[in-house]
């Protein structure tokens, strides 16, 4: 459970360098008074649905620590076998970051007001995120072909598990993606889209980074590291 | 009341905020059904909640009828008292309390307290309500599919979770499972409202530390559970496979009934830290809103300015944050390291520290104020003492050496039913009376009230205080029945039959509760806007019950902390939040 106490210390961090902003040490009994009289303190500005984002992906990530705990700590039990990684595996890394770098391309051309741009870093970006979806149920295929089933040994049970809860997330982005691009596609305009384009950026780049941390975590890059943490705390 | 022309101060121009903003439903069906109005969602919540939770009562009631005379009900077998058992644990803790507390008492009063329209992203807002609503189905389904619920117990350890043998075993458990699984969906969809509404939604002037209590409490347990419940869901996405797909997460190598089971080598342990890893910081997601909506019931009702806001701001998050750490106190028997027991134990009992700052302001903002011992009052009143009276026995049982001979005794029972079962109900009952007033625009029947309060909290502790007594002689929790157990001495089956026999009074005793919130519903006194003369600015709006968007046309203004009770020199005993100071000084030298 290491991981996901590092992680919640990591936002413990966060919320008391936000907390500290918010003078939580002052004596509200004696500030009687418009706001603007006392520093600090009015509600965030950012629009709703990026802080909403933001929490999203904090809850998310400690979705994935965890599943990363139980993995660290089901994988010390002797019976682990560690099942090799298919070579797929990197050609869908490489899609999904062309995914990324596409959807971060169009929010580069939204914020130039470049709607031809907007449209084709969302098609690439979509297009990709499919085609790696499409890549990860061929590595699924390719496994069980090889003889790798899901209760065969609990290294496959996680590399199953895992790679579907972060495929499902991508799901759900690729949802937000089709609205977003509908959207445009009708005719939206670009000053109302650009927040849609940005969230779904941040979002890929989110996805990327989980799919990197679970990819080293699956492939045993991530061991030695492991190990030197471990050796760090005891 | 105290009708102060509000004209806001020069220079301060009106919070206006376009109508476009807002969503306008069309039919009765947008209106009061799949309405994205916070409010109606928050009164649906409670409504499914109050529904699931009759369930449990029952249950409760059944599993006493066995406890207090084993042997005569037939229809009461050993399987069915397991099912008993584990729905009426979960239904409670999960979809009774958690879903009143932050979906219910969270949707209507978060929006209004800090001068907000509605939720954020109200879409989201009524997804979650109807996810919740299908999370319930799905699991009150479990009592008819074949074999009927889980008979797990309400933590559902594995291996015996998933084995044949254990009730449930074909579908109670799967749909228990999927149950949560979807509650946690839900419950992620609307957490996510009540954080970003409190962090971007506050009107002008509502700062952080001029927010009530009850916000503090409702926004920190939200954030707790948006980190905590994944927990659960890990938990549970993993035994679920482990039951559907034959993996081995957590199922080691058995024999099943005779047969070596097809598992091998997985952890138990492992569950039991993801379940904890929820289940604990679970109890202050309860805890919180409850701690949160005492102080303003308390603070109101005294007509007091709350002792020490800040200090109990800093210990709301305190403990929010220290109840990560603290989970496998619930693990000492479970066969995990020993030592890490003292670590667990130290970080426990540090919790103790903010509770009981906690507990000391509520008394000394009881403290020479003008008590009135309305019903709202006597609920939070009784919730200090029976929080008190169940964290003490906490204080035992988060002690290695106490907790191990009393782990598997009806005294765990006694403490968590204290501190988690009665002292958060008392609050629930007790916001109930206080805040029915704004949603109807009528006051629940006081008499019935009166005589609710005392059968429920007298009913409580004649209930759960011998129960302490029984763990102490070593009787066992989760058994069907005790038979002829030679250290058991016959005064605890009379002491069991009699705890049986109040259950079934306060249980009954809930329907005066029940037929009150309809009567009152037709009949009760017409409240106005403002019955109990509170500051915060729920009870500031233009209509009550407050319309769709609250506010009518400007937002309010806020220029002061929710606490200004009994000010010096102040015409009325109270002042709004949204009263500027200017017009507070026009009303004093009226006064003087």
């Amino acid at each position: 459970m290491s991981a996901i106490i590092l992680f919640l210390a990591v936002l413990a961090v966060i919320a008391g360098w936000w907390l500290s902003q918010q003078r939580l040490t002052a004596k509200p009994w004696l500030e009687e008074g418009p706001a603007g009289d006392f520093p600090g303190g009015d509600a965030i500005t950012w629009p709703a649905a990026k802080i909403g984002l933001g929490v999203f992906l904090a809850v998310a990530s400690a979705l994935f620590v965890l599943f990363i705990s139980a993995y660290s700590m089901r994988m010390s039990v002797a019976d682990w076998r560690p099942l090799p990684v298919p070579r797929l595996l990197w050609v869908n890394t490489g899609v999904l970051v062309l995914s990324s770098v596409a959807l971060q391309w169009s929010y580069v051309a939204a914020r130039r007001h470049d709607t031809e741009g907007v449209m084709i870093g969302l098609l690439v970006g979509g297009a990709s995120a499919v085609i790696f979806l499409a890549g990860q149920l061929l590595a699924w295929q390719r496994l069980g072909a090889a003889g790798y089933f899901v209760a065969s040994n609990p290294a496959n049970s996680f590399f199953y598990l895992l790679t579907a809860v972060h495929g499902l997330h991508l799901t759900g982005g690729l949802v937000a993606l089709g609205r977003t691009s509908a959207k445009m596609w009708r005719g939206a305009e670009i000053a109302d889209m650009r927040l849609s384009v940005e969230l779904c950026a941040i979002y890929w780049h989110f996805l990327l980074l989980v799919w990197l941390v679970l990819l080293g975590l699956l492939t045993g890059w991530t061991d030695d590291f492991v190990d030197i943490c471990r050796q760090l705390l005891s | 009341m105290v009708d102060v022309p509000y004209e806001g101060i020069p220079g301060i121009p009106p919070a206006e905020v376009p109508d476009v903003e807002l969503y306008h439903p069309r039919s009765w069906w947008t209106r009061y059904v799949f309405s994205q109005d916070a409010k109606v969602i928050a009164i649906q919540y409670s409504l499914t909640a109050t529904a699931i939770g009759l369930v449990a009562l029952v249950l409760s009631w059944l599993m006493r009828l066995q406890l207090g005379f084993p042997g005569t009900f037939s229809f009461i077998d050993a399987n069915q008292y397991l099912q008993f058992i584990t729905m009426h644990g979960m239904i409670m803790v999960i979809y009774l309390l958690t879903a009143l507390f932050l979906g219910g008492f969270g949707n209507y009063l978060i929006p209004l307290m800090v001068g907000a329209r509605d939720m954020v992203f109200p879409y989201v807002n009524m997804l979650s309500y109807w996810i919740y609503l299908l999370a319930v189905l799905v699991l009150a389904s479990t009592f008819f599919v074949p074999g009927g619920p889980t008979g797990a117990g309400w933590t559902l350890y594995p291996p015996q979770a998933i084995l044949s043998g254990t009730p449930g075993q074909d579908w109670g458990i799967l749909l228990m499972l999927a149950s949560l699984i979807l509650f946690i969906i839900g419950f992620t969809m609307g957490g996510l409202n009540y954080v970003v509404t409190v962090l971007q939604a506050r009107t002008r002037g509502m700062t952080l530390m001029r927010l009530p209590l009850t916000v503090w409490g409702i926004f920190t347990a939200t954030v707790m559970a948006l980190l905590a419940f994944p927990a659960l869901f890990v938990a549970s996405v993993m035994l679920l496979f482990d039951r559907l797909l034959g993996t081995s997460f957590f199922m080691p190598a058995l024999l099943e009934m005779g047969a070596l089971s097809k598992h091998g080598g997985g952890s138990p342990l492992l569950f039991q830290h993801l379940f904890w890893f929820f289940g604990h910081p679970e109890v202050y997601i309860v805890a919180l809103p409850a701690f949160g909506i005492v102080s303003d019931l308390i603070s109101t009702h005294a007509r007091k300015n709350i002792f020490g806001y800040r200090m109990m701001v800093w210990a709301i998050v305190a403990i929010g944050a220290l109840s990560f750490i603290v989970w496998a106190h619930h693990m000492y028997v479970s066969g995990m390291f020993p030592q890490f027991g003292y670590f667990f134990a130290t970080t426990t009992l540090i919790i103790a520290i903010p509770t009981a700052i906690k507990v000391y302001n509520w008394v000394l903002t009881l403290w020479r104020g003008d008590i009135h011992l309305t019903v709202p009052m006597l609920f939070a009143l009784g919730f200090i003492v029976t929080f008190v009276n169940g964290g003490l026995t906490g204080l035992f049982l988060g002690n290695v050496v106490v907790d191990v001979p009393l782990s598997d005794t009806m005294f765990v029972v006694a403490h968590f039913h204290m501190v988690m079962g009665v002292a958060p109900i008392m609050v629930v009952l007790g916001a109930i009376y206080h805040w029915y007033p704004k949603v109807t625009g009528r006051m629940l029947n006081e008499a019935m009230g009166k005589f609710h309060f005392w059968v429920t909290f007298l009913g409580a502790y004649l209930i759960f205080f011998p129960m302490h007594y029984l763990g102490l002689l070593g009787v066992p929790r989760r058994y069907f029945e005790l038979l002829d157990t030679t250290f058991i001495p016959s005064s605890a089956h009379s002491l069991n039959a009699f705890i049986s026999v109040v259950a079934l009074i306060v249980g009954f005793s809930q329907m005066v509760f029940l037929f009150n919130l309809v009567w009152s519903l037709f009949k009760g006194e017409a409240s106005g806007g403002n019955p109990w003369r509170a500051t915060t600015l729920e009870w500031q709006t233009p209509e009550t019950p407050p319309a769709h968007g609250n506010w009518g046309k400007e937002l309010p203004v806020v220029y002061r902390w929710a606490y200004d009770y009994s000010v010096p020199g102040a015409a009325e005993d109270f002042i709004p939040q949204n009263q500027p100071p200017r017009a507070t000084q026009l009303v004093q030298g009226a006064a003087s």
